[in-house]
């Protein structure tokens, strides 16, 4: 398992290409939080997000921050939500706009390892709860869109050393989470055989 | 222990309910981080030991620059113990932990996550209707209340699972389903975790049960042997599924199972599960009668 460094916004396929499930990464440049109802509104409402998602980094987020002016943040207290209630925006995020990875906690099902595969995008997996050290390595929130989803909107963060994150899924159509299933359902079966 | 005395109750509740919301998000009971740290010398995947490290440092961070341990400030639940000779009311009781919640939204700020169940519009500083949540137990001869703030976060509180077993399931069953369940929920709660398990009573109590299973001290067991034998049972078995720490792998899936159970009918045989993440918040205070509060971490 390598480790590596990767600046986003990548505008190099082979930024994402080289890395491999189980991989330890590293973030720097520049990261889009977004979440439920963000997607919910460019995907089932139609409205284009206000922001360029080309090799875009994005983060699964509702932070907790406080107001400085008009739309003006500063962080309180950023973390990470639960990926798999939004598994359904994998693919049109990737094919209509080329954003390349999507880091939240708790891994996607398996019907995000084609589209990723196909389109050339990664999951990060990040250390669910651990948000103070999280809030740590996002320097500034440079930019917020619909503020009107609060805490819900469209952010976007620069951030430094951002991680450690884990290849959950890669480009290559590996999953760690459909291994670790396939290895639980084994072995339920040989638990329950000894109940 | 910290001591205050405060002459209006009412006032003294809302006090108390302000602190233990920020406390308990902030500052994680010794029994919890004890646990943690067991769990890192236990592990022996590389990606297990990434998150469980990332884990311990960010327990570190939180109380070194005074943040939230986990961003979701959760939906606010409080157990209640009132004493029948404590002096004010369940009523105002519940009025002042709804202002205490609502206060130390605004003051701290914490992220609102309170909003209409079908309309989802945010209804602001973590109150609304029926919320924040409280359980009572009402104790006799006593003139005292104890008050425990749970905050509970959304990514474990979604994988809870309910099943009425039929009594011919046995014991069996019930392992089998709590099993289930936790390969099922896989990283999506947060492991490693405390899972709450409730048993007996009735399809909504056995809920309740599994809830309040989960706001025991880490690694405590049942005073029933038979229940915690099913305790330590149900532990062994979980950490053999290899989900491992944030569903990426590993030895260590849980930190603690714990049962709470209830005598039920002959034909009934439910089966609760709750799932506490990592971040098991908790945080008690005593408020004696004349309106003194004793703050308790590790309760």
């Amino acid at each position: 398992m390598a480790t590596h460094e990767v600046t986003f916004p990548v505008t190099d396929s082979a930024e994402i290409l080289k890395l491999r499930a189980g991989d330890e990464v590293v973030v720097q440049g520049h990261i889009i939080g977004i979440r439920d109802r963000t997607q919910i509104r460019i995907f089932d409402q139609m409205v284009e997000p206000p922001m360029d998602l080309r090799g875009a980094f994005l983060l699964h987020t509702a932070p907790g921050v406080r107001k400085l002016g008009p739309g003006r943040y500063e962080k309180v207290c950023i973390g990470t939500t639960t990926s798999a209630r939004m598994v359904r925006f994998t693919e049109p995020l990737g094919s209509q706009y080329g954003v390349r990875a999507i880091c939240g906690k708790g891994g996607f099902p398996d019907e995000a390892i084609e589209p990723m595969q196909r389109l050339g995008m990664v999951y990060f997996a990040i250390v669910g709860g651990a948000a103070a050290l999280e809030t740590t390595q996002i320097e500034e929130i440079e930019e917020v869109a619909w503020e009107e989803l609060m805490p819900e909107c469209l952010w976007k963060f620069r951030v430094k050393d951002f991680g450690p994150l884990t290849v959950g899924i890669d480009a290559h159509g590996n999953s760690l989470y459909r291994d670790v299933q396939e290895r639980a359902r084994k072995k339920l079966e040989d638990i329950y055989a000894r109940l | 222990m910290t001591t205050a005395t405060i002459t209006d109750l009412g006032q003294a509740v809302e006090d108390a309910a302000a602190h233990l919301y920020v406390w308990a998000l902030q500052d994680i009971p010794q029994d919890l981080r004890d646990a943690l740290a067991r769990a890192a010398e236990k592990e022996t995947s590389v990606t297990g030991q990434r998150v469980l490290q990332t884990i311990l440092r960010n327990v570190n961070v939180a109380e070194d620059q005074k943040n939230l341990v986990c961003q979701d400030t959760g939906i606010a639940v409080y157990y209640c113990r009132v004493g029948e000779g404590f002096p004010l009311h369940p009523a105002r009781i519940y009025e002042a932990l709804k202002a205490g919640t609502e206060r130390a939204t605004v003051e701290h700020p914490l992220r609102s996550n309170t909003v209409h169940t079908l309309t989802r519009e945010n209804t602001g500083q973590n109150v609304g209707y029926r919320v924040p949540i409280v359980h009572w137990d009402f104790i006799p001869d006593w003139d005292g209340l104890d008050v425990k703030c749970v905050p509970k976060g959304s990514g474990s509180e979604n994988m809870s699972f309910l099943k009425m077993c039929v009594p011919a399931d046995g014991v069996t069953g019930i392992k089998k389903f709590v099993l289930e369940s936790i390969v099922d929920a896989g990283g999506k709660p947060c492991p490693p975790g405390i899972v709450g398990v409730g048993i007996g009573g009735s399809a909504d109590y056995a809920m309740h049960l599994a809830k309040e299973a989960i706001a025991r001290p880490v690694g405590t067991r049942n005073e029933d042997p038979l229940v915690a034998e099913l305790e330590e049972d149900l532990y062994e078995l979980l950490n053999e599924t290899g989900i491992g720490p944030m569903g990426l792998g590993g030895d260590v899936t849980v930190l603690s199972v714990h049962v709470e159970h209830a005598d039920t009918h002959m034909t009934l045989n439910p089966v609760a599960v709750n799932y506490q993440c990592w971040a098991a918040r908790r945080a008690s205070a005593h408020v004696a009668a004349d309106g003194s509060i004793e703050y308790e971490r590790d309760a």
